[in-house]
């Protein structure tokens, strides 16, 4: 096996949304430093908008929202956890973004007097801007790579963060086509390898068929965690309303400002706002527990020509192949509602309110070692918030390695991280990864998928820890299928904080998302705070909490109650 | 360890007679990286059954050569 020795001042592992704003920004900063990307797929399609997407969701323009009021919006629709100091970047910095893409030629969707047409989709302000052409956002963004001559390493999967002096120091990982091992000294690394999109297994049984790109396994939360920075809200879930099988999204974002909704069986409204929220998916699970169901996206009430405007947008952006699926069932939005269910559970902070622990400077608790997109905890942040929060890790981590060095990894570190990483080889006949991922998926359903109950958790985080033995049995018979393994490994370490973090918070809190049988009601006494993780001096996983950072924009939460009920 | 070899119906489908020998432009996008060239006939196949069905394929192949389908378990 050959080994690949690279240096580089930043590392950005992961090519996505956040990954390539964070290197195009290092570069701006300071153009003489080495900037590399560092991507398992090819950045010109990889991450969680590989076919684009159909609109910006959290859009702060002047003259038509605030900061504050953008803070206040996401306060109380994640019932009061976040560093609010966070969440303002993105409503400080996002019409920036808005007008840099602009310039790198993507287009938003503007009146007739050419001011951006944004559309309620929130509860109280106004944040989504469509990009009906936004289909080749990542081939912008590619060509503004190159333009801004960040080197760009293709097809190498991380697996972990190298730590020295209780600083990162770079990166180690394979080349999943020619298998060689990589090492990467940095220093400075910044992880945005997007949500754990591969935890639950969806309904269809498809280990793929998730509506996170199935690339996104979890690598970057399970790589800080063995870096030993902090993870925090791991119980707070991403569960999302998705086409039944399809398993992607309706999409009630695009539709809904045209006057779609979501409705029951009976064609009624149940919820009174489509942003996805915990209290939104709890009032779905209601309702398809209420003999109501199933839910689906109504669109057949509106005329023709509106239905086809949403059809432009919804078969070219995002997931295309919605079109296909719909007329393989021989379904049409002018005759059928969609149908809808409850996804299987996830990791994200584009959605919900997990990930890696970081400050409004993208800082992990690990010096050196940054976090962006849907893998750091900035709550609700979507595209925008990935967009602030790598162009953020990208301009302080150009601020870090001023007077940094490059250091000497530990030998005996990676040796024991060659040996890990390629032990399945050596078993080609081993359990198929496949058969692996599934049971460990399977756990994941049958344990965690909220309502959550105590005895189930328990059962659940046993078979987690146990399931070390089951990955000594995957065998691999080329560097791709390793990859897939080393994935499993990723997915693996999610479940058990998965279960952990939901064990430890002894309360009910953003509805569904972490919904607990036996503590079914909010308990702001006890758990008004953040419910942290890291690895511990002796290697185990500790929970411990963290206080809410002291807000800057006063939010009263006990009269501003987050309901989307129809009652 | 013992192993049986099964068959699965996979989403991605190559037009042999239009796929170009030289190109790779599906196999560069692939976010998955399931696709690879049949070294006997130059042409692209899908070798691993882990499709997102998110078409970057389909839309960059120059000739067209690229269905993909949705997978049968979804279908």
């Amino acid at each position: 096996m050959n080994i690949q020795n690279l240096q580089t001042d930043f590392l950005v592992i992961g090519g996505g949304t956040a990954g390539t704003m964070a290197g195009i920004k290092a570069k701006q900063a300071n153009p003489d430093a080495d900037v590399l990307i560092l991507e398992k797929a090819n950045i010109r399609r990889s991450g969680a908008i590989a076919m684009g997407m159909d609109g910006v969701n959290t859009a702060v323009i002047p003259g038509n929202s605030t900061p504050e009021q953008y803070v206040r919006e996401i306060t109380i629709a994640n019932d009061g956890i976040l560093n609010q100091k966070s969440v303002y970047q993105t409503g400080r910095w996002g019409y920036e973004v808005i007008q840099e893409l602009e310039s790198w030629g993507v287009k938003f969707q503007k009146d007739h007097e050419g001011n951006y047409d944004l559309k309620q989709v929130h509860r109280v302000g106004i944040y989504v801007l469509p990009m009906p052409e936004g289909k080749d956002l990542k081939k912008i963004l590619t060509r503004q790579v190159k333009r801004h001559k960040v080197r760009v390493t293709n097809r190498v999967m991380a697996t972990r963060v190298m730590v020295k002096d209780g600083r990162a120091i770079g990166a180690v990982g394979f080349d999943v086509r020619k298998g060689d091992f990589v090492v990467i000294q940095a220093k400075a690394v910044v992880l945005c390898t997007g949500a754990c999109g591969r935890l639950g297994l969806p309904a269809s049984g498809y280990l793929y068929g998730t509506y996170e790109n199935p690339t996104n396994a979890g690598d970057g939360y399970s790589m800080a965690y063995h870096a030993g920075a902090e993870l925090t809200n791991i119980e707070c879930f991403q569960i999302n309303p998705l086409i039944k099988d399809y398993n992607g999204p309706a999409c009630a974002y695009v539709a809904s400002p045209f006057g779609a909704y979501t409705a029951n069986a009976e064609g009624n409204r149940f919820i009174n706002c489509d942003y996805w929220s915990g209290q939104m998916m709890l009032e779905t699970w209601k309702e398809l527990n209420s003999g109501k169901g199933p839910v689906h996206l109504k669109m057949y009430h509106l005329d023709d020509d509106t239905i086809s405007e949403i059809e432009r947008v919804l078969w070219a952006n995002e997931r295309p192949s919605r079109e296909r699926f719909h007329e393989g069932r021989k379904e049409n939005y002018r005759t059928h509602g969609v149908e809808m269910n409850i996804s299987e559970i996830g990791l994200c902070s584009g959605h919900s309110a997990s990930g890696v622990w970081v400050n409004e400077k993208a800082e992990t608790t690990v010096p050196g070692l940054y976090a962006a997109g849907d893998m750091a905890s900035v709550p609700h942040n979507y595209m925008i918030g990935a967009f602030v929060s790598g162009r953020i890790s990208g301009i302080n981590a150009m601020d870090y390695v001023q007077d940094i060095e490059h250091v000497e990894p530990d030998a005996d570190f990676l040796a024991a991280e060659k040996a890990r990483i390629y032990a399945p080889l050596n078993r080609p006949d081993g359990v198929p990864h496949t058969q692996v991922e599934y049971k460990l998926r399977r756990y994941v359903n049958d344990y965690l998928q909220p309502p959550k109950s105590p005895t189930n958790m328990d059962i659940g985080l046993a078979a987690f820890e146990r399931y070390h033995d089951s990955l000594d049995l995957m065998g691999a018979r080329d560097p791709h299928e390793l990859m897939r393994c080393m994935e499993v490994h990723f997915i693996r370490d999610c479940a058990e904080m998965a279960a952990r973090a939901s064990l430890y918070r002894k309360e009910s809190r953003w509805g569904l998302y972490h919904y607990r049988l036996d503590y079914p009601e909010k308990n702001d006494e006890e758990w008004f705070c953040h419910a942290n993780l890291k690895k511990g001096e002796t290697g185990d996983m500790e929970m411990f909490k963290r206080a809410v950072e002291p807000y800057i924009v006063d939010v009263n939460l006990e009269q501003e109650v987050y309901d989307v009920a129809v009652r | 360890m013992a192993l049986a070899t099964q068959r699965v119906d996979v989403p991605v489908i190559v037009d042999e007679s239009k796929c170009l020998e030289k190109c790779t432009a599906c196999i560069e996008v692939c976010p998955l990286d399931v696709l690879v060239k049949n070294p006997e006939t130059g042409k692209a196949y899908m070798k691993y059954d882990e499709c997102w069905f998110c078409l970057p394929c389909e839309k960059e192949c120059p000739t067209n050569a690229i269905t993909v389908q949705i997978p049968f378990l979804l279908r």
